[in-house]
């Protein structure tokens, strides 16, 4: 049977990572920067959150809830920033391809995620080739008090830890953000025409810094999400998988707005873990097609929105392409 | 208040195209600094003493006949699909789709080894496996370039979900296919025959991948130097409306390209299969289609310098390895090692693109 009230939290846990890195993607990308470093950035920022809670962990016995909490969340926003404040300078002030840097970005990440990694479970001379951070974890993970009480409703919307709900609400804050502000506004305008917005007196390098900045944070929150609570506080190497590429998905698939993204994602979460709830009997093969379908979804998405051609779904007009004032 | 504004303390102009000596000279000083970098990490993170890294990093690469053989192989498949990207991008067409195409040209080139390997003679078995993996690769990267070229989907997107739907493929076929049952792998196809096999040209097996991807460069140099749908790729990627006006279909330039740029990645898939490996898996592009697209953006798509910054990109990464067996360190210390000169050599094109004039006291 489909077994709809086990389904659904599961799907919502692994539709976390994907928000926080879609949303990240998406003001990143209306700005006109195509930071393919976002799955690299995901690494940093889980690994930087991983070293800096077990640092905390093995320095005392007795941890308590603020620094358990805050001591990752910080180092997790200072890794990524650093990643971002590198992409940063390398397209916007030494005007680098964006793809080449993005993609070395992502090659940096995921070698720097796995290779810290590997060292903190050396140090900790476990046998497994894991890092098991149960005690932050119960931090990360608590839930909203009255989520068992109220039964299945209680497991379907409160059973979340509290990156889940900002996930959220950063998303909500994003897309209000673009689409109500004038902050918002001339985002967008950088993003769709540079020498426009720079005519107008806006200051193009400070937005594209800025937001690339903010939008790695965000999306490092998406990998300490991951270890803390979707793993339980357990790191091992290359587990975050290909949920970065996923999330750069997402973006394309919501045409560009996080509050999309909320349901957007816990669509792909769902379309994720599918497999494990349809009954395939004994043919495992049949699970890796439907990993596929998050895949698919986006290419028709993609494909769909440019043949119907309509002007508020295309990608920012600039999108991969940097600025420089003198050019013609 | 002030009222008088200051001049800026520097301004950026752009460059006229700089001699080549010079370009390379500034690149040289680019790597040269990134390793002056990368020693200085490797000292902090490890306490190993950067010579002797730096010796192991090179004996890792050179040591011994077998290690220099596995580096020219690496060296060849990842030029391959270098050569394959850059038609595509010299006509600004972002190809990231290169994993997924040599997958499914592998793939084509292993379902034509285990469905077909005992039933015709070898010689034709290789000439099916080769034309599969050609059309395999070139249909995933036709499907893209029909978009572009009618719609102006965007390409880096669409090729890039591309390459997990491939992986994803071959996961469904190894899954299928897998040997012994339950074990999640292929294993070594027709192990006992050696059916599809490349043979084995001159001195080492892998010579004959390398002798091929050299011809390859050869004519894809002259292809996108002195033919006329060289001429017009440049065309359309320096200016569609150009290009238009000049009469050239511009998207009949694109799907030819992409089916071009496709099916070298099959052929990367196909000498990796039939030629290396003689197995398929998820991950046996190993993120060259990405890596690929560094090396030829590197060597600014011309074909020759492609053969230098490949030698540069696996010299890395296989010393690396054998830094990290050495001093058992963790496996992705190349990663890191290769993100920061990637860095710097991104960085320093900047001062070939521009000149910085700083204020006049």
């Amino acid at each position: 049977m489909f077994d709809i009230v086990s389904f659904i939290p599961r799907a919502v846990a692994q539709s976390i990572p994907l928000l926080f890195g879609s949303t990240g993607e998406t003001i990143t990308e209306k700005c006109g920067n195509l930071n393919l470093g976002i799955p690299g950035v995901m690494y940093v920022g889980a690994i930087s959150g991983v070293i800096g809670s077990f640092f905390y962990e093995q320095s005392t016995e007795n941890m308590h809830a603020f620094p358990a909490i805050a001591i990752p969340v910080l180092c997790c926003l200072a890794g990524s920033l650093l990643m971002g404040l590198l992409y940063s300078f390398l397209t916007v002030t030494l005007r680098a391809n964006q793809n080449v840097t993005g993609l070395a970005i992502t090659t940096f990440g995921v070698g720097f995620g796995n290779f810290f990694g590997g060292s903190l479970i050396k140090l900790t001379g476990s046998e497994v080739p894991s890092i098991a951070l149960s005690r932050t974890n119960a931090y990360f993970a608590r839930s909203l008090p009255f989520a068992a009480k109220t039964g299945w409703f209680g497991k379907i919307f409160f059973s979340y830890g509290f990156l889940a709900y900002l996930a959220i609400v950063i998303a909500l804050i994003a897309s209000y953000v673009l689409g109500h502000t004038r902050v918002g506004l001339q985002l967008r305008a950088v993003g769709e025409s540079p020498a426009t917005a720079d005519a107008a007196g806006i200051n193009i390098t400070k937005y594209k810094y800025v937001t690339t900045c903010l939008g790695c944070m965000i999306a490092g929150l998406g990998g300490l999400y991951y270890v803390m609570d979707y793993a339980s506080g357990v790191w091992s190497n290359d587990a975050f998988g290909d949920r970065g590429w996923l999330a750069i998905a997402l973006v394309i698939f919501t045409i560009w707005r996080p509050n999309i993204s909320i349901l957007a994602s816990m669509l792909f979460g769902g379309l994720y873990i599918l497999y494990l709830y349809i009954p395939s009997g004994m043919n495992l093969s049949t699970k890796e097609i439907y990993k596929m379908f998050p895949y698919l979804v986006t290419i028709v998405v993609l494909v769909i929105s440019s043949m119907r051609n309509k002007r508020e779904n295309q990608p920012p007009a600039s999108l991969g392409l940097n600025y420089f004032r003198e050019d013609r | 208040m002030k009222n008088k504004t200051k001049a800026p303390l520097f301004h950026i102009t752009k460059r006229k195209m700089l001699p080549w000596h010079r370009r390379w000279f500034i690149r040289l000083i680019g790597i040269l600094l990134s390793f002056v970098v990368c020693a200085i990490i490797t000292m902090v993170m490890t306490g190993l003493n950067p010579v002797e890294v730096a010796s192991s990093l090179v004996y890792g690469a050179f040591g011994t006949p077998r290690k220099c053989w596995i580096l020219g192989q690496e060296v060849a498949i990842l030029l391959c699909v270098a050569l394959a990207l850059t038609p595509a991008f010299r006509m600004r067409f972002w190809n990231l789709g290169g994993e997924g195409q040599i997958l499914v040209g592998g793939l084509a080139c292993a379902a034509c080894m285990i469905l077909i390997g005992d039933k015709v003679p070898n010689g034709l078995l290789i000439f099916i496996m080769l034309v599969s993996s050609v059309a395999a690769g070139a249909a995933w990267a036709l499907l893209p370039a029909i978009c572009k070229a009618k719609w102006n989907t965007n390409e880096t997107l669409f090729t890039l979900m591309m390459n997990y739907v491939g992986i994803q493929l071959v996961a469904y076929f190894t899954i299928v296919w897998e040997v012994p049952k339950g074990s999640g792998k292929i294993g070594i196809i027709n192990q006992n025959t050696n059916a599809g096999w490349l043979p084995q040209v001159g001195p080492s097996k892998y010579f004959l991948n390398i002798l091929i991807v050299l011809a390859l460069t050869v004519i894809i140099y002259i292809y996108m130097r002195y033919s006329k749908h060289g001429y017009e790729i440049a065309v359309v990627g320096e200016s569609e409306n150009t290009a238009r006006y000049a009469g050239i279909k511009v998207g009949k330039v694109i799907i030819r390209t992409l089916l071009l740029s496709g099916a070298l990645c099959g052929l990367a898939g196909f000498l990796l299969v039939g030629g290396t490996n003689h197995t398929i898996t998820t991950t046996i592009a190993g993120g060259r289609g990405f890596t690929a697209v560094m090396v030829a953006w590197l060597a600014k798509f011309n074909p020759i310098g492609m053969i230098f910054s490949s030698l540069l990109l696996v010299f890395f990464s296989q010393g690396a390895s054998e830094i990290s067996t050495a001093f058992s360190l963790n496996h992705s210390f190349g990663d890191i090692l290769t993100g920061i000169i990637l860095f710097f050599i991104i960085g320093s094109e900047f001062f070939i693109n521009y000149r910085i004039h700083f204020r006049k006291s």
